[in-house]
């Protein structure tokens, strides 16, 4: 039986975040006026409902917020890779973004871990953002 | 000129129930009927006169039907209320403002759930066993942010939130078991209810971890049941042959939602729709969180009442743990009674409906875990999402 993976089907507001992704490059929307950086993507800023925003790329390192060691139960698609860990991942640019922490064993998360991106393609279209403890 | 208020204009006067068990084999359409023919018994009312309707938005069985079920199109008023359990209390503050507008005479709520682990009702999301077993594979909404990641389901949510209490308050697993064992003890009491098997901290602890630092025994348990409640105003309501929930005060607020824990992690946490609901809630009442004499939080997991107790204005910031130490939570002698059916946790998953019947119970004086001279009970939807609360009171 093939893995069927949940994807992410990209729309009008957020297709630019996965087409940087596809390039390698982690985008999120910055507003024009005020300079905050949002996720997720929306045509305004909540700080000061200003309608103007570039996508703009980001560093790509941030830290664990917080985080869950999932051990199950879990979609099929998953079950081979238990215990996973998902984090939140504080971006040095202020947004929260949740993701995968990869490489590490789960046991070893801490609030406050340095982290940075990792891309892992999963079809031609949609690139996953991860994230791997920076040493 | 007086303000417009709901402060006081409409009572529950009816609550009915199925059985809850792991799995009836029932559709919930039938679950459905049975709770709504019993609150109906239990009112004095027929089913033919109830022309509101206040429902979960995700309530599987539609008005059209619902005309025939009642025996007549009678139906005039139906609205729903959005996000699961965060609107589990909004329902009786949307049935009591239909009732002071003038909208409806008798509104009927009820939830029912094929919930079990095994059980569904039909193949789609909303009818059904696990929800997120159901999610499919092409995501346009936002589980295309969370699922692809692995974060599949509401208890890994939680999980996330969860942690984040402990980073910042040093929260604890005994302090999780002190709820799991509260809400135990008081289903023990309960013949209606699913779990009632004593629970020990050794219990707790042994209970397998599912998503840290959540354990079994911390999450909801997954069963069938209906249970339904009839609300209409309070002058009829002192005409009929029960002693009337009168619902003294409703509150609802839009906030953060746990499958958008992007916004919800960068939000001010005062400014939440839980915290802002007690504001509302208790500024409405003319009351405060110590003049409750009984609460219903929407135990999703042990974790969630802990924070709910701080959101709701029960105990500071950072002191839901040690609020729930030695029995804190429980009946009879606890800080705050709370969950006196057993909750979710060990009664049954009626998406929080359920707790708002006991606390009908609480106020008629018919509890097994009954709160001595209880005038005042406090319910609340589930506080990590867009949710409401009411307060429920004694008539004089």
């Amino acid at each position: 039986m093939t893995r069927v993976v949940p994807r992410p089907v990209p729309t009008a507001d957020n297709a630019p975040f996965y087409d940087a992704a596809r390039r390698g490059e982690l985008r999120f929307q910055r507003c024009a006026d005020c300079g905050t950086f949002r996720h997720y993507p929306r045509p305004v800023c909540s700080r000061c409902l200003s309608r103007r925003f570039s996508w703009e790329r980001v560093s790509g390192r941030g830290e664990v917020y917080t985080w869950t060691i999932v051990r199950g139960p879990t979609l099929p698609a998953f079950e081979k890779e238990l215990p996973y860990a998902v984090i939140d991942v504080l971006l040095e640019e202020g947004v929260h973004f949740v993701s995968r922490l990869v490489d590490d064993p789960p046991d070893e998360i801490r609030a406050g871990m340095p982290v940075e991106v990792v891309f892992e393609k999963l079809d031609d279209e949609i690139t996953l953002v991860k994230f791997r403890r920076r040493r | 000129m007086s303000v417009p208020t709901i402060r006081d204009k409409a009572a529950v006067v009816g609550i009915g129930q199925t059985r809850f068990a792991r799995s009836l084999g029932q559709s919930e359409t039938e679950m459905a009927v049975e709770a709504i023919w019993n609150a109906c018994d239990d009112a004095g009312i027929s089913p033919r006169d109830i022309d509101g309707l206040v429902r979960y938005d995700i309530e599987q069985t539609d008005e059209e039907q619902m005309c025939e079920l009642l025996g007549g199109p009678s139906i005039g008023y139906f609205v729903g209320t959005p996000f699961g359990g965060g609107g589990s209390a909004s329902v009786l503050a949307v049935a009591a403002s239909a009732i002071a507008a003038g909208m409806a005479r008798h509104v009927l709520v009820y939830r029912s759930r094929a919930r079990g682990k095994s059980s569904s009702y039909g193949r789609g999301r909303d009818q059904g066993g696990r929800y997120w077993e159901k999610l499919g594979t092409d995501l346009s909404g936002l589980n295309q942010w969370h699922v692809p990641q692995g974060l599949v389901s509401a208890f890994q949510e939680m999980a996330m939130i969860s942690q984040r209490h402990r980073i910042e308050y040093g929260t604890t697993d005994d302090q999780y078991a002190d709820v799991a064992i509260a809400f135990r003890q008081h289903a023990m009491r309960n013949p209606a209810a699913v779990m009632r098997t004593p629970m020990t901290r050794e219990d707790h602890h042994a209970s397998r971890m599912i998503a840290d630092p959540l354990r079994l025994y911390d999450c909801n348990i997954e069963t069938d049941g209906a249970v339904a409640l009839l609300v209409t105003s309070l002058e009829r309501a002192r005409d009929l042959r029960r002693p009337p929930a009168v619902i003294r005060a409703g509150a609802m607020a839009a906030g953060s939602h746990h499958i958008r824990l992007s916004n919800l992690f960068a939000r001010d946490p005062n400014a939440e729709s839980a915290p802002r609901v007690a504001r509302a809630l208790f500024a409405m009442g003319d009351c405060a969180p110590a003049d409750v004499d009984v609460a219903f939080f929407y135990d999703f997991f042990t974790s969630m009442v802990i924070l709910a107790l701080e959101q709701y204005g029960f105990a500071p910031r950072g002191e839901g743990g040690p609020f729930v130490e030695n029995g804190g939570l429980a009946w009879p002698d606890g800080r705050l009674v709370c969950n006196t059916n057993g909750g979710q946790l060990s009664e049954a998953f009626i998406h929080g409906l359920n707790n708002t019947v006991e606390a009908v119970r609480q106020i008629r004086g018919t509890s097994t875990s009954q709160v001595d001279g209880c005038r005042l009970a406090f319910v609340a939807g589930a506080n990590t999402d867009p949710t409401g609360a009411v307060l429920l009171a004694s008539d004089r």
